[in-house]
């Protein structure tokens, strides 16, 4: 069983309990636990630091108390001895707490005196079940499954069946009209009638050449239109809006900030105190995932879709953050990430994030857009000044609880005759308070 | 006799009748060109269709389609820590306390540090013992990003690895024999590395420390100890100090340490009716005679006999000996006005004579002198001269079997630096510096030193007062301090901040907290070490002076025809810093010119030699030069500066130029002074000579009198400022409306709408021309602060300096400054007018100085902002003159309408551009940029901007804390770096506020007023207390 990201949490747990409920249904009297429940409370308790195939902070827990019984021949007591307390026990002399200790660089475990025994027993059982199969990847059984790359030639051979019977109905219909059109010729040639030859004068674009009013007003327009379209080319210059780049590290923000709903300042703290929001160390990804260390199946599957392997990029974080997963060790070999930065600011431009995250409250997809949603962040708004510029015009100061403001907005507010001050009555729109 | 030899080529040319000799001959090229192959074939060429009009269009097209194309926005990376220090938030500055004792210089000070590097160093408000961080200071921080510092230790010109270093050295250490190790050494005043040297004695035995000053204090260190015991130097308190005579020190400059002009401006400023009243008798025009009340110019051998006389008036002990009728006047009236101040008065000065300083010394203890202080000693200055002669004659001898060099280039600054070579030779040589500089170059190793940036160290600077040293970034390269390879070669594993921690715990915390005091930077022991010394004062009148010093002093005064006084510049100090583009642009305040020292002379030994100084066509100021030669030897080519002030029969000279080794061709300026610094005596019998050619310098204040325009500097007596209105001497000029005459700042007469500035922020800068000493250290505080680029001696010289902020300096005409307005208002008729106003041009022989700091006056009204034609200079609400770089077109129509010329405009690219090779030119100098504040480019103008970038941090600080912004919290660099006080800067609608308080002075009043600026910088009169008591 792979690590699960809580990523449609309640489906994936209502069919994977499904699942094992069928699979161990005849084991679950026997270890008089609960391995459905045992789930929930290794998910819990346990799941931060140890996993059932893998070594993680502690040691990976598959059958764990059949090993123990066979390997060191320790009980259930001694179980629930060293979950209950474990230094207790490593304090008391016991050869193998002491052994297990030193071999995970002396972390004791976590006290867990609330764990009953039945709990005890219900995390045994699900580490007792045997591993079921991998959720079936549903293409790999009907690979014209929705949501599967091949379910695209279906729609491409509908598509071309369509067409072609419409192309060939269009053919038809031409070719009826061809063959009556030929009759009627001789029809009309049996009968001696002549068809009257339409009359050739002027072409129409003799005659508009021969129009000086029509040329002139076309011109102008055709001038005015190059002109429009010329300024739009050259007022673009410079402005990336919807700039994607491809980073070094295929980074999901929508996994991330949507999905797991992780707050932006966690990771770009800076943005509450500095003019940086900070791109956020290796030490800050790693806080989560040294036990992430690979992405649940179905997270793995959507990356299908952007032609991702999250678990790839993991070890990408990894190999940068010098992280050795299988000694749970960092190894010191580093080599720093070359993000490559999306909203690049102009050197004469002063922006300030704390002074818009921290004084004003903006939210941070006021201006970034909805990053939660996106898999690969691109720049949403255009960081024209123009752009700046509206928006502190349109924007209140945000005086609630600020004694800063209380005395200048009180006056200033008076002075200009409103309620409530905007950004640039405030002094928003000086030169100076950006371009310094 | 010409030969008849004749050169062969080749063998060919035997062979007379060679074809190919023949071809060479005819043909230059042995095959034709084919040209034929492109021109040839008419037809091809005819029937091309590429016209030459067809070229121009592809090549008019390629060249829009590749600007359009370079429209492409280029990819930016970011590149993340790894592992984000807990300390450092991106964007947000870390403030270090650290210390700079560079042996020269010496001062706590703050270092601000952006993303773990440092940009700039501040003043330490917690560190009261030293004054402020003077113009080097706050310029060593450019020392730290200098390209051109040694990267690891070498041997014989190739690098080592420091392992190699350490054994071979020690291999060295322990192999000298019978012959002595010698550390010549900067003097270090920290206690830690004088323990380690005990140590390394203890293990090697035979070693001998000299420490070694490049600008002697010997004398009076001398003085002092013959007298106290204690080989240090007197401590002086001028704020407690209301009459202060000076022979000969310069103590707003780097007397005895220097550090004197915070506590000597705290009494400048009238408080209750009185100031101090400052003497000065000195012969070269210094700073500190520059702001004296009195000055009166003497050469050297008078001010002897002055000192001596001044002593026997004071004490009545008569000494022998003649001064001419006026400067005996000068003296007999600065006795009496000592006499009269009594415990009030102090004496200094600066001669270098064992007598002449216990004369000072025994003169401050008859008057039981408040500002004396002979407890707390000042510590930083420690050189022997006679153990660094005793060391080179040893050297010479073969007695040293290794030497130890320290923060020293004796080969430089030894007057008898070929002696040194000589000796250096005979010995095994280590130099710890961070430069390949002269003595470096010809020692067998080099051990790469760090920056004191990079390292830690502790200093006491004066007793009881210390200061602790802490790196503020790693190394940039392979370097290691002094101290750490001391502790190797002791065979110490301890880190030496280890043993740093381990003796202040030890001997000088007593029991406070260690992190505590390196987070102070400073540490000053309790009131224990106060009682002890009392007690060692009371000791101190078992001599009763008996005038033999003074009369020793009185014999020795024997005036010769020339005398020259060797001094150092504020720039440059005793040259350690030379490669330093910020202090060597540094305009000299008395001078005004930068990137060269000269020799200073008055104007009447100037017209008796035929040396003149004359302003050119191009705006520059051409001098003469003359070989200066003292004792037989001779500096050639000095540059002559002609120095009003300049005591007839004396000329000046500084030292800390004319350096040649491990600085860039663009810093190798001026001359090197040190060879006539012999027997490290600063006054030395000179004769000079005229040579051919012209000196040009680069000099950025052309115009040296006032022309009696008191609307620039008002000044006044204190005995006026006492006793009349403000209306006498603070006039605010009036112009007529309707027949009556207006004040005009009245709203009737302003051509401007007003608008209300009376909400929010409005930032005015006070700048007290009382305090201002002219020192200088906001100029290079300007320059960390903002970026300024440095520009290079021949832009100087067009007048292409980039200083948003300068200090004017300002000669009277006449004996005083109103005398010139007197005498202007006399002027009547055009013939008068033709005449007086051209004598009026010329300074005064012993003219009185003023200094007036002078950046963008931030008008209200400004003048620049209605010309500019793309609005890229604007005013904001909170009273600052805005400048959008990236607006602006270049027209410079802005610095034409500016009144004050406070706008510098960017003729060219001056970073990354191989033609300025200055700080902006390499990578490692370019970190010392502040990163919020933009880097002009090449044809913006740009201007002070009230360092909007702290203001702005400041506001953004109090918003996001949700409270009101306290007064004191807004600072620009310049106030923040200005130690005297004279510079306040705050907000003037905060009634409250210290800046609100001095804009309703008295004194106050604004640059051109009758302009109708309505500048946000405001000037205070200056007072002079010209009463004699």
């Amino acid at each position: 069983m792979k690590h699960v990201i809580y990523r449609n949490l309640t489906s994936n747990i209502l069919r994977l309990g499904f699942i094992l409920l069928l699979t161990f249904s005849t084991t679950v009297l026997a270890q008089e636990g609960d391995p459905a429940k045992g789930k929930t409370l290794f998910n819990t308790n346990c799941a931060a630091c140890h996993k059932l195939d893998k070594k993680m902070t502690g040691p990976a827990l598959r059958n764990v108390e059949a090993r123990l019984a066979e390997d060191e021949g320790l009980d259930r007591e001694w179980l629930n001895k060293w979950i209950r307390n474990s230094s207790a026990l490593i304090k008391s002399g016991d050869t193998y707490a002491n052994k297990i200790w030193n071999e995970y660089n002396q972390t004791a475990m976590n006290a867990f005196p609330q764990l009953s025994d039945q709990d005890i027993s219900d995390i045994l059982a699900y580490t007792a079940a045997t591993p079921p199969p991998p959720p079936e990847d549903p293409c790999i059984a009907n690979p014209n499954g929705p949501n599967c790359g091949g379910g695209e030639p279906v729609d491409t051979l509908s598509n071309s069946i369509i067409l072609g019977a419409l192309a060939l109905l269009f053919g038809l219909l031409a070719m009826a009209l061809v063959l009556v059109n030929r009759t009627l010729k001789r029809f009309a040639d049996a009968k001696g009638i002549a068809v009257a030859e339409s009359d050739k004068g002027t072409p129409i674009w003799k005659a508009f050449i021969q129009n000086q009013f029509l040329v002139l007003v076309t011109s102008i327009a055709l001038l005015l239109a190059s002109g429009y379209f010329v300024y739009g080319y050259f007022m673009q210059v410079g402005v990336d809006q919807g700039y994607e780049p491809v980073q070094p590290i295929h980074y999901s923000h929508r996994i991330h900030a949507g999905d797991n709903k992780i707050d932006c300042k966690y990771c770009h703290s800076s943005a509450r105190v500095s003019k940086t929001s900070g791109i956020p160390s290796l030490n800050v990804c790693m806080n989560c995932h040294k036990s992430i260390g690979e992405v649940a199946a179905e997270t793995q599957l959507e990356g299908q879709e952007y032609g991702v392997d999250y678990n790839a990029e993991i070890q990408k974080l990894y190999k940068a953050v010098g992280w050795d997963e299988t000694n749970q060790k960092y190894t010191g070999e580093t080599s720093p990430v070359k993000w490559i930065r999306i909203h690049n600011l102009p050197d004469f431009a002063y922006f300030n994030h704390s002074q818009h995250v921290s004084v004003a409250g903006i939210e941070c997809q006021t201006c970034h857009g909805p990053v939660e949603e996106m898999e690969i962040v691109s720049q949403y708004a255009p960081l024209t000044m123009g752009w700046c510029i509206n928006c502190h015009r349109e924007t209140n100061v945000k005086i609630k609880d600020n004694a800063y403001y209380t005395k200048i907005h009180e006056q200033l507010s008076k002075k200009y005759g409103v309620e409530q001050l905007t950004a640039a009555q405030m002094g928003g729109l000086e030169c100076g308070k950006c371009h310094y | 006799m010409s030969s008849n030899k004749k050169y062969w080529k080749s063998v060919e040319e035997l062979n007379e009748n060679s074809p190919i000799v023949e071809t060479l001959q005819q043909n230059e090229f042995v095959e034709a060109i084919p040209t034929d192959e492109f021109l040839g074939d008419k037809e091809t060429l005819e029937s091309s269709s590429t016209t030459r009009r067809d070229f121009l269009k592809y090549v008019g097209f390629s060249t829009a389609a590749a600007s359009l194309a370079a429209c492409e926005g280029p990819v930016t990376k970011s590149i993340p820590y790894v592992v984000q220090p807990k300390e450092i938030v991106p964007g947000v500055a870390n403030y270090y306390a650290t210390t700079i004792a560079d042996g020269y210089d010496f001062a706590s000070v703050l270092v601000k540090t952006r993303e773990g590097r440092p940009i700039k160093i501040e003043n330490n408000d917690l560190a009261k013992t030293n004054g402020h961080a003077n113009a080097r200071v706050n310029a060593s921080i450019l020392g730290l990003y200098d390209s051109l510092r040694v990267q690891g230790p070498m041997k014989g010109g190739d690098t080592i690895s420091w392992d190699t270093f350490n054994t071979d050295t020690k291999k060295i250490l322990s192999e000298v024999g019978d012959k002595e190790i010698v550390f010549l050494t900067q003097t270090f005043a920290s206690p830690s590395t004088s323990k380690l040297v005990g140590e390394f004695t203890e293990k090697y035995g035979n070693v001998r420390h000299v420490s070694y000053d490049a600008v002697s204090e010997s004398a009076a260190l001398d003085a002092f100890q013959a007298k106290y015991g204690k080989r240090a130097l007197a401590n002086y308190d001028f704020s407690k100090a209301m009459t202060i005579v000076s022979v000969g020190a310069d103590f707003l400059g780097d007397w005895q340490g220097g550090g004197f002009d915070t506590a000597y401006a705290n009494k400048r400023i009238p408080d209750h009716g009185k100031m101090s009243r400052h003497i000065q008798f000195e012969s070269n025009m210094s700073l500190t005679g520059a702001n004296a009340d009195k000055r009166v110019p003497m050469k050297p051998s008078e001010q002897r006999l002055a000192l001596a006389k001044l002593y026997s008036y004071v004490t009545g002990n008569g000494v022998s000996g003649n001064l001419s009728e006026n400067l005996d006047k000068a003296v007999r009236a600065a006795a009496s006005e000592l006499k009269k101040a009594g415990s009030n008065g102090v004496v200094v000065t600066g001669i270098q004579d064992v007598n002449a300083q216990t004369v000072a010394l025994e003169l401050n203890e008859a008057l039981s002198s408040k500002a004396f202080d002979t407890t707390t000693t000042i510590n930083t200055k420690k050189g022997n001269d006679k153990g660094v002669m005793q060391l080179v004659a040893d050297m010479k001898a073969g007695k040293v079997g290794a030497l130890v060099l320290v923060g020293v280039n004796p080969m430089y600054t030894l007057p008898n630096a070929a002696d040194f070579a000589e000796g250096l030779k005979k010995t095994k040589s280590i130099a710890f510096s961070m430069k390949q500089d002269e003595t470096a170059i010809n020692c067998d190793y080099i051990a790469a030193a760090p920056h004191y940036l990079e390292s830690w160290g502790d200093v006491e600077m004066k007793t009881g007062h210390y200061a602790l040293m802490q790196p503020t970034i790693r190394p940039l390269f392979d370097t290691k301090q002094f101290q750490d390879v001391l502790l190797t070669w002791t065979d110490n594993a301890t880190a030496y901040n280890d043993y740093i921690k381990a003796t202040w715990k030890e001997s000088v915390l007593n029991g406070a907290s260690y992190n505590q005091a390196l987070h102070d930077g400073v540490f000053v022991t309790g009131s224990t070490t106060v009682e002890e010394t009392t007690t060692t004062s009371d000791t101190e009148d078992v001599e009763t002076p008996n005038g033999n010093a003074a009369r020793a002093l009185a014999a020795s005064a024997k005036s010769s025809g020339m005398e020259l006084s060797i001094y150092t510049k504020t720039g440059l100090g005793d040259g350690q810093q030379a490669n330093n583009p910020w202090l060597q642009e540094f305009p000299d305040p008395i001078t005004r010119t930068s990137w060269d020292n000269y020799l200073t002379i008055s104007k009447a030994d100037a017209d008796a030699a035929g040396l003149v100084n004359e302003n050119v066509a191009n705006g520059g100021l051409n001098g003469s030069k003359v070989d200066v030669t003292v004792n037989g030897v001779t500096v050639k080519d000095v540059p002559v500066l002609i120095q009003p002030g300049q005591a007839k029969g004396s000329v000046g000279l500084a030292l800390g130029y004319g350096r040649t080794s491990g600085l860039k061709t663009e810093m190798q300026t001026g001359v090197n002074a040190y060879p006539l610094y012999q027997n490290f005596n600063a006054v030395q019998e000179v004769s000079i000579s005229k040579t051919s050619g012209e000196h040009e310098f680069a000099c950025v204040q052309l115009h040296n009198t006032l022309m009696g325009r008191g609307d620039i500097i008002k000044e006044t007596t204190l005995e006026v400022f006492n006793t009349k209105d403000k209306k006498y001497w603070n006039a605010i000029p009036e112009v007529s409306l309707n027949h009556i005459e207006t004040p005009v700042t009245s709203p009737d007469v302003d051509l401007w709408d007003e608008f209300d500035r009376s909400v929010g922020h409005h930032f005015n800068l006070s700048i007290d021309l009382n305090a201002c000493t002219g020192c200088g250290a906001c100029v290079i505080a300007c320059h960390a602060e903002n970026n300024v680029p440095v520009v290079g001696k021949s832009e100087v010289r067009r007048s292409r300096d980039m200083h948003w902020l300068r200090i004017d300096r300002y000669y009277s005409s006449q004996d005083t400054f109103s005398d010139d307005l007197e005498k202007k208002e006399n002027i009547s008729g055009l013939g008068s007018s033709l005449s007086e106003f051209g004598e009026m041009e010329n300074p005064n022989e012993n003219p009185q100085v003023v200094f007036q700091p002078v950046m963008c006056q931030h008008c209200n009204h400004a003048p620049c902002e209605t010309v500019c034609p793309v609005a890229a200079t604007v005013h904001g609400r909170q009273g600052q003159n805005h400048m959008a770089y990236n607006r602006c077109v270049g027209t410079r129509y802005c610095a034409n309408n500016c009144p004050y010329k406070v706008r510098r405009f960017n003729w060219f690219l001056y970073n990354e551009n191989d033609e300025f090779d200055y700080f902006m030119n390499d990578d490692l100098g370019r970190m010392v940029l502040n990163p919020d504040v933009t880097v002009r480019s090449r044809g913006v103008m740009e201007k002070c901007s009230f360092c909007i970038q702290k203001t702005q941090k400041t506001i953004l600080d109090a918003k996001r804390d949700g409270r009101e912004v306290k007064d004191g919290e807004f600072q620009t660099a310049c106030s923040a770096a200005c130690g005297s006080g004279a510079m306040i800067f705050g907000d003037v609608n905060d009634k409250e506020s210290e800046v609100a308080k001095l804009k309703e002075d008295d004194r106050m009043y604004h640059l051109l007023e009758y302009v109708g600026t309505k500048p946000n910088v405001f000037y205070h009169t200056k007072v002079r207390n010209t009463k004699e008591a």
